[in-house]
């Protein structure tokens, strides 16, 4: 890891502990009384520790590791989704190739740096190797819809989530050896948007933004949080190979995609009659719950820089 | 130094001395972790406790059986140290039918076979099950008998009944397991990665007067609820 990998991990635990310890004085101050969203704020600042030191040990141990880490979030992400998304017996095929053929192998594609083949991979072949696999089981009930759903799953939880560790195959004149940072810097702005938004709707929070989508969201909560969010963007420029202004640009448009992400995915969830995606991350919820900005935000975050500065 | 140790007064029977237990080897105990690595990796093995805690209590878990690895998924979301004193029943004619399942099942799992051919008629088939009771182990059993691959529950047989007769003293927990049908169709190999859910239910008793059929409807009632609750 180089300095600026270390400072950048040393302000995120820094940051950590602050709100370990706000956290420690709200439960303090509360006297034992039984308050859930102070439990569960303390159960999501923990759970970030954890996250963050997984990210952290993976940066540590090289970009192997890292492509390794996010094939395992896939994994995990999908293993969600289509637990949530009913098939059936038909479409066993279909499922034993989504997890054990097309995950493995998209992020095999990006560890070996064959662009041309991960970035069409899954929308062009997948898309239409899984629906002959499911047409083989004969079985037409809701076939379109089933269909649609593995496909789904197959872009959110593998495509999508991979073109984080994809950013390690850009090569940008200036910036070479530092693609880590770009990783650093995507999910950092992406989930600090996300957590500014939960910190600006709980204490300002008056309107809500999408009452039937997700009931916690507030205009408030997702103005402040973009604003915040763009704000760090910012003024992280110096790890990444941005200006000032073209961070905050860039960090306006991930956020607002993270901020859109969660909102679709969040409509999967309430017509499946759900608040959680899982249960893997105490006080989060699921794999996806965490993820579903970042889906929306990679793909387009890579695809940015591999137009403008590669 | 064989004298037999007098009872403590107010338990009726001495237990019996349990029978060796064959957990002992280094290579059985880590396939055993092997096993529960793999069932939750596969399946996150949540385990909801809705109607009782994970105590060290003597119980019967009777649950939904649709697939082989039930009683793998119910055996891994039991904590450790009620896992070791725990073992499931199953079907001898598929268990002893190779060296590999017997030794599975009888090395790793501890599990207590019954005859449901019943091969020698004059032998009370629940006979393994009661010595495994009164050893003081806790059984995990599937009471509809053979697994269901359609919704809901087939009839119960009455071996929980006369099992829960015969030891007053255990507590019979409903166990429903849910998704593990789709993580393992019938007749395939390969097992999907999808989340299962093992919901522990209120334990059940024999009431005094109880007949079979009552109780029998009674026990695979509170497993259909159960059931309801976790969908």
């Amino acid at each position: 890891m180089d300095r600026d990998t270390l400072s950048l991990f040393a302000g995120i635990g820094a940051l950590l502990a602050l709100a370990s310890l706000i956290g420690f004085v709200l439960k303090w101050r509360s006297r034992g009384a039984a308050s859930p969203v102070i439990d569960n704020l303390n159960a999501r600042i923990n759970a970030w520790w954890v996250m963050v030191a997984v990210l952290g040990g993976a940066f540590w141990l090289g970009h192997g590791a890292v492509i390794l880490l996010f094939a395992a979030i896939s994994f995990f992400a999908l293993r969600e989704f289509i637990t949530l998304a009913p098939t059936r017996g038909g479409d066993y095929p279909a499922l034993v190739a989504a997890f054990y053929f097309v995950l493995p192998v998209q992020y095999l594609l990006i560890a070996a740096d064959w662009y041309g083949l991960f970035a069409i991979f899954i929308p062009v072949y997948v898309f239409l190797l899984l629906p002959i696999l499911a047409s083989l089981g004969g079985d037409t009930t809701g076939f379109l819809e089933r269909a649609a759903k593995v496909q789904w799953g197959m872009m959110i939880a593998v495509f999508c989530i991979s073109h984080v560790p994809a950013l390690l195959t850009l090569d940008i004149p200036g910036f070479e050896g530092r693609n880590l940072l770009l990783i650093a810097w995507l999910v950092l702005v992406v989930q600090i948007s996300d957590v500014l938004q939960y910190v600006c709707g709980k204490l300002l929070g008056k309107r809500k933004i999408a009452p039937r989508l997700s009931p916690s969201k507030t205009v408030e909560g997702f103005a402040g949080g973009v604003a915040l969010a763009t704000l760090v963007g910012a003024s992280l420029f110096w790890i990444t190979p941005f200006s000032f202004w073209q961070a905050a640009l860039i960090a306006l448009i991930v956020t607002l995609l993270g901020f859109f992400g969660g909102l679709v995915m969040s409509a999967i969830k309430r017509d499946r009659g759900v608040k959680d995606w899982g249960h893997m991350i105490e006080g989060h919820g699921g794999m996806l719950d965490r993820l579903d900005s970042v889906c929306f935000a990679a793909p387009i975050f890579f695809h940015v820089l591999r137009y403008g500065w590669t | 130094m064989n004298d037999t140790p007098i009872p403590p007064s107010g338990e009726d029977l001495p237990p019996p001395a349990p029978p060796p237990r064959p957990n002992g080897g280094l290579p059985q105990r880590l396939l055993a972790r092997l096993i529960i690595g793999f069932a939750r990796l596969l399946t996150g093995a949540r385990s909801l406790w809705r109607g009782c805690a994970p105590e060290k209590r003597q119980r019967i878990y009777f649950a939904n059986h649709s697939s082989h690895a039930d009683f793998v998924l119910l055996w891994s979301s039991l904590p450790p140290a009620l896992r070791t004193r725990t073992r499931p029943v199953a079907g001898a004619d598929y268990w002893q039918r190779d060296a590999l399942r017997r030794f599975l099942i009888h090395r790793v799992f501890h599990g207590v076979l019954v005859d449901r051919e019943r091969s020698e008629p004059q032998h009370n088939p629940l006979q393994p099950l009661l010595d495994a009771l009164h050893a003081g182990d806790s059984l995990i059993l599937f009471p509809e008998g053979t697994r269901n691959l359609e919704d809901g529950l087939l009839p119960f047989k009455s071996g929980l009944y006369r099992l829960g007769q015969a030891c007053p003293q255990v507590e019979l927990v409903p166990v429903w397991i849910a998704n593990l049908n789709r993580v393992m169709p019938k007749g395939r190999v390969l097992p999907l990665p999808l989340l299962c859910t093992v919901s522990f239910g209120a334990p059940l008793s024999i009431a005094a007067d109880e007949g079979k059929e009552a109780f029998l409807a009674r026990a695979r009632d509170a497993l259909l609820e159960l059931a309801a609750e976790a969908d």
